[in-house]
């Protein structure tokens, strides 16, 4: 009910992008929540129960409750604590924009992210190519615009964020410069960055990149 | 608000996507103009409206597009009175979300999979894999059904009904084309009877055509592959 902000709690994994999306959402609610790292090698019991569909994270539980799926998560987290800030905008062809590039990033940037870092030879080379199609598209979807939805911060720009986390990694595997090729994106990035619900809950880039570097190793991807 | 809204629906007769869309607006009311695309011959309206994914359905409102089936609909709900299409309460719209995701994330790719299989053992895959799926939908929608409602979004059709119903016609079509059988009495007593219901529905008859466009629309995709 209105102002009850007992029962979260958030079942994630430190690097997901998606796990970070319900945290900034709910940073930027100023909702306290229970974080509960996952070992996604083996498990729990919780997140089975809670996600049997596809026993992934993030799963946000409110009062013992699952949601499950970050974009779903981020919007219940909107509706559920309806007071300010509002992360989508009160307009609805401005809603309707703010999902359907929150929906354009999840359809496109993280299965091309994850193609560019695990192949080699010509299918990365492709995959190269389409990540900076993707990249200069949201450039100029963004256009001269403080955030994707204008002056204020919201529902496409979460969606977005935790993904400038993972820019140095793309980068170094891709060959090429996010400065170069969309410095509208960057300076975005940079903005958001300053946002406490963002600083707080990203990795430094450096991280990632570790982590990605010992996931090839694991699975023997050189 | 004043005078009549300037709606413009691009769409396609066998698309369920643009099928989505229609019933929401048919739901609330409103008229439209619809606009029949030929995928084979994307028009400049199309391209223009819709440069980053050139697909149907666009809902153009007042010369302003609006893409993607679910994004579409979700536009349509708040923007026009009439009959909810998403329920009010907030948890009841996350589960109807997520359910609408895994239509379109697992199911539609798996069905879709039926048709473009290029072998008997590509398609068998994709048959079982689309039964797996549409078990899933069966098992964890049994509670929503069971307690007797008509229709996943209640007495009357909603946000669900209108995702997961706008397939249908295709269901039949594949029963036709490969003999598969992806809803049935048998082993998904629930969501047969469900179907049985929607296909009765006064919106849904309105905009889903019969079996017969699918096959033929199907027919002409494969013959266009084969001519390349």
């Amino acid at each position: 009910m209105a102002g009850e902000k007992k029962g979260l709690q958030l079942l994630d994994f430190w690097v997901s992008p998606f796990g970070q999306r319900c945290r900034i959402a709910l940073a930027e609610k100023g909702l306290p929540y229970e974080y509960l790292e996952q070992d996604l090698r083996n498990k729990s019991e919780l997140l089975r129960r809670s996600n049997p569909v596809h026993k992934k994270i993030p799963v946000l539980l409110h009062g013992g409750r699952p949601v499950c799926e970050s974009l779903i998560i981020v919007q219940y987290i909107d509706e559920a604590f309806p007071a300010e800030p509002g992360l989508l905008p009160a307009d609805p062809y401005a809603r309707a924009q703010a999902r359907f590039w929150a929906d354009y990033v999840d359809k496109k940037l993280y299965d091309c992210g994850t193609r560019l870092l695990k192949l080699k030879g010509e299918p990365q080379q492709q995959a190269r190519a389409e990540m900076l199609e993707i990249l200069r598209t949201l450039d100029g979807a963004l256009g001269d615009g403080k955030f994707f939805g204008g002056e204020a911060f919201g529902f496409a720009d979460v969606a977005l964020a935790p993904f400038t986390a993972w820019f140095l990694t793309y980068e170094r595997h891709g060959e090429f410069s996010v400065e170069k090729e969309c410095p509208r994106l960057v300076a975005w990035a940079k903005r958001c960055g300053e946002r406490e619900s963002v600083a707080k809950n990203l990795p430094p880039p450096e991280k990632v990149y570790e982590f990605v570097a010992g996931m090839k190793k694991r699975f023997g991807i050189e | 608000m004043a005078g009549k809204e300037d709606l413009k629906l691009l769409g396609l007769v066998v698309s369920p996507f643009a099928i989505r869309v229609r019933m929401a607006l048919g739901i609330k009311g409103v008229s439209y103009e619809y606009v029949e695309e030929d995928m084979f011959n994307k028009s400049d309206l199309l391209l223009a409206s819709n440069p980053v994914h050139k697909k149907v359905p666009v809902l153009i409102h007042n010369g302003k597009p609006v893409c993607e089936s679910l994004v579409i609909v979700q536009y349509v709900d708040e923007l026009f009175a009439g009959p909810p299409i998403l329920p009010a309460d907030p948890y009841e719209r996350a589960t109807a979300r997520f359910w609408a995701a895994f239509v379109d994330d697992k199911l539609t790719p798996a069905w879709i999979g039926i048709l473009k299989a290029e072998t008997e053992d590509e398609r068998a895959e994709k048959a079982t894999e689309t039964l797996a799926v549409i078990r899933q939908v069966e098992e964890a929608l049994a509670n929503t059904l069971a307690d007797g409602r008509a229709f996943f979004g209640g007495d009357s059709i909603g946000y669900l009904d209108v995702v997961l119903g706008s397939c249908l016609f295709w269901f039949d079509a594949l029963r036709r084309m490969r003999g598969v059988e992806i809803i049935d009495s048998g082993r998904t007593p629930l969501l047969a009877a469900w179907a049985e219901r929607f296909r009765e529905n006064a919106e849904a008859k309105g905009v889903v055509p019969g079996a017969d466009e699918a096959v033929q629309y199907a027919n002409k995709l494969a013959a266009a592959a084969a001519a390349k």
